[in-house]
């Protein structure tokens, strides 16, 4: 188990250096530079040129990649150029707010997605079973902005019954420890503040959520049909076992491996992709910062994000594939 | 008073939309404590179906069940499902036909064990392990303490068979259905697992509903057979008289079809003609009358009565016709001519060159219109030993 840990880690190496290679050939192709949204369009041909030579643009590319490699290992990710500011103090301002979003969305998918997959599944054909099938695919067809606006406007526009934007009220004066806020109220026992943030969180959270709820019921529920079939289940009820013990370790157990993988795989997704949601809420997330990096073409903060990104992913899969040899024997590994 | 009488059991599915198919059609027949019966018959003609029912397996919805079972004096068919899984595992138990897929791939052989143990024996931790391995010892596998925490995977196709029944024989219960419990097997397992059922029989008393295609395995293992043919039982004997005397041209044709090692080479196998497919509904007449070299007009006056008929002089010899062949000795019965297989007290191992092949009736492919029995399919009747008869 530590062995593959290491091992997976020190294939990361490679896989990062690759793609940041081609990562910055590519990005640094792009029509237009940072120095064009920087300066504007009364820039004359002169400024750009000293602009971009006190940012470093003009030298090879591959000078460039080798300073960014430099800084690189030594775990900076050089500063942005349109803020000004350390790369690596931008994201820690922003990511915790999307990862807060994030995972609550993730919860909340797991949460009802896989028991409803469960029960669709066994009362398959019923009125629960039509309903989540239905449900799960307007749930990946509704365009997420757009369910964001709508949650929006009915609960809190027009019902009032949760906040519009942000991801604080004005009033509360809560301490900061890790930036996850409703965590940081449970640590301070500052328990207003993180029922707040919770309040917070409710409207983007069920928006974000609608995806990845939609897929993880449906392949819950065709995992579980599948493994109702099996002859082992029915190994489970020639032995009289009570029904929970059927349904929990002889159907669920099985019917989750897959569901598991899924999972993964869509939490990287919410990471990078919250951009919409949290846009509709105001919500301070990484999102928006990214979206203008990209306009300003802000080489650092556009890296370093890919980057991040690409290393959750790994993690993440790393992760599932941990999960899969404790949930699934048979590809545990030596 | 058997312990399990199963009286006009009928199974229907109903599907919206569909037409019904009735899977088994009015069988009847006894297992009494301490014997074993056998339930032959080809694929498809509500073997596995009528374990099922018996067991209170199939689905509830979709599926229509007549008749009776009674079990100790509690009609099976009728009991609720909460009352019904109190009764399996504890008082009726099952060995399946697959043994790998029929054992959860994600928890240890250990668990699997123990649950029961738990569910109806109130054994908690290291007892229910201990019980566990004791059990795992009984059925003849090695090294129990370790098989517990291992895996189906990582066990042999005999020694997974085992642990099967192993579970089944966990809470002793007084009726074992086992539904082709040796299909999955190679010759050499196949006859050790039969030989572990009779000790279990022999020791415990259980009885034992032995459903099988194979008429190596009724030879060897059961004291009663009932032969099934298009869900009906047509034809019910002894083993020794069914063997010797099969009076439904159906099982006659059977014997009749198993090839013979001895004899001259190019001599054709018997066959019975058609498929399972070739058949017309019980109440018109006699299903099997397409099939049937004896047939007569008289053969679609209704349906026969399972009856006695005179001149075969068995008492509870019973057949489904109105034309019984009453001259078998046209056949050459190997499965009875060697000193008939099973238990041995030493041999763990058949000799497959010792004696008589087995014939296997069905599950061969329905469409090439025949029903071959094949010499390759098993020969657990060839371990030597002492027969058990009835």
């Amino acid at each position: 188990m530590l062995r593959l840990i290491v091992r997976r880690l020190l294939q990361l190496i490679p896989t990062l250096v690759g793609l940041s290679v081609l990562l910055f050939i590519w990005l640094h192709r792009l029509p237009g530079g940072p120095t064009a949204a920087l300066l504007g369009e009364r820039a004359t041909e002169a400024d750009r040129r000293q602009a971009e030579a006190l940012l470093g643009l003009d030298q090879p590319l591959w000078v460039q990649y080798g300073r960014f490699l430099r800084r690189l290992v030594e775990l900076d990710l050089g500063t942005s150029i349109r803020t000004g500011r350390p790369v690596w103090e931008e994201f820690t301002m922003r990511f915790p707010a999307t990862v807060e979003l994030a995972l609550a969305a993730m919860f909340l998918a797991i949460l009802i997605g896989v028991p409803l997959g469960y029960f669709a599944a066994r009362r398959r054909g019923g009125w629960l079973d039509i309903g989540a099938v239905t449900g799960s695919l307007i749930g990946i067809c509704i365009p997420v902005f757009f369910l964001a606006f709508l949650l929006k406007e009915v609960f809190a526009v027009v019902l009032g019954w949760f906040p519009s934007v942000g991801r604080q009220s004005t009033g509360i004066n809560a301490t900061d420890v890790t930036g996850f806020h409703v965590l940081d109220g449970i640590l301070t026992g500052e328990w207003d503040a993180s029922a707040d943030a919770l309040w917070h969180l409710v409207l983007p959270a069920v928006a974000l959520a609608s995806i990845p709820l939609a897929i993880i019921t449906r392949m819950t529920r065709a995992s579980v049909l599948e493994v109702l079939q099996e002859d082992y289940v029915r190994t489970a009820e020639s032995k009289g076992l009570r029904r929970r013990v059927v349904r929990l370790r002889h159907v669920m157990r099985n019917a989750l491996l897959p569901v598991v993988t899924a999972i993964g795989l869509l939490t990287g997704g919410l990471l990078s992709g919250a951009v919409l949601t949290e846009t509709v809420f105001s919500w301070g997330g990484i999102g928006s910062f990214i979206r203008d990096a990209i306009d300003g073409r802000d080489y650092p903060v556009l890296m370093g994000f890919i980057l991040f990104i690409a290393l959750i992913y790994v993690l993440i899969n790393l992760l599932v594939d941990l999960a899969y040899s404790v949930i699934d024997p048979r590809v545990r590994v030596h | 008073m058997a312990l399990l009488t199963v009286d006009e059991l009928s199974v229907t599915f109903t599907a919206r939309g569909r037409r019904d198919v009735t899977a088994v059609s009015g069988v009847s027949f006894d297992v009494p404590q301490g014997e074993v019966v056998g339930l032959v018959g080809e694929s498809g003609c509500g073997k596995s179906v009528t374990s099922l029912a018996l067991m209170g397996l199939l689905p509830r919805r979709g599926v229509r069940l007549g008749g009776r079972a009674d079990f100790d004096g509690t009609d099976l068919l009728t009991l609720s499902p909460s009352r019904m899984r109190d009764l399996r595992g504890r008082q009726l138990a099952m060995i399946f036909q697959d043994p790998l897929s029929s054992l959860n791939p994600v928890v240890p052989i250990g668990v699997q064990v123990t649950e029961i143990l738990a569910r109806h024996r109130g054994m908690k931790g290291e007892r229910a392990r201990k019980e566990a391995a004791s059990l795992l010892d009984r059925v003849g596998i090695p090294d129990p303490d370790r098989r517990l925490k291992e895996y189906p995977h990582q066990l042999s196709g005999g020694m997974r068979q085992r642990a099967l029944i192993a579970m089944a024989v966990a809470c002793a219960p007084r009726l074992l259905i086992a539904d082709e419990p040796t299909t999955a097997l190679d010759v050499t397992i196949q006859a050790q697992i039969l030989e572990l059922l009779r000790e279990l029989v022999d020791q415990e008393g259980t009885a034992l509903l032995m459903i099988t295609h194979d008429l190596g395995v009724v030879a060897g293992l059961c004291d009663r057979v009932n032969v099934l043919y298009a869900g009906k039982v047509v034809e019910a004997a002894e083993r020794r008289p069914l063997f010797s005397d099969p009076a439904h041209p159906y099982a006659h044709g059977l014997l009749g079809s198993i090839p013979r090692l001895d004899a001259p080479r190019g001599l054709p196998l018997h066959p019975i003609r058609g498929s399972i497919n070739d058949t017309i509904a019980w109440a018109d007449g006699c299903a099997f009358a397409p099939r049937c070299d004896h047939y007569t007009l008289e053969c679609l006056e209704g349906t026969p009565a399972l009856a006695e008929p005179a001149g075969l002089g068995q008492p509870g010899h019973l057949v489904r016709c109105v034309n019984p062949v009453l001259d078998s000795s046209d056949l050459h019965t190997p499965l009875l001519e060697a000193p008939v297989p099973v238990a041995s007290a030493e041999g763990d191992t058949a000799a497959p060159s010792s004696g008589a092949p087995a014939g296997t009736p069905s599950d061969t492919t329905p469409d090439t219109g025949t029903t071959p029995a094949t010499a390759t399919d098993g020969e657990p009747g060839d371990a030597p030993g002492k027969d058990t008869p009835a």
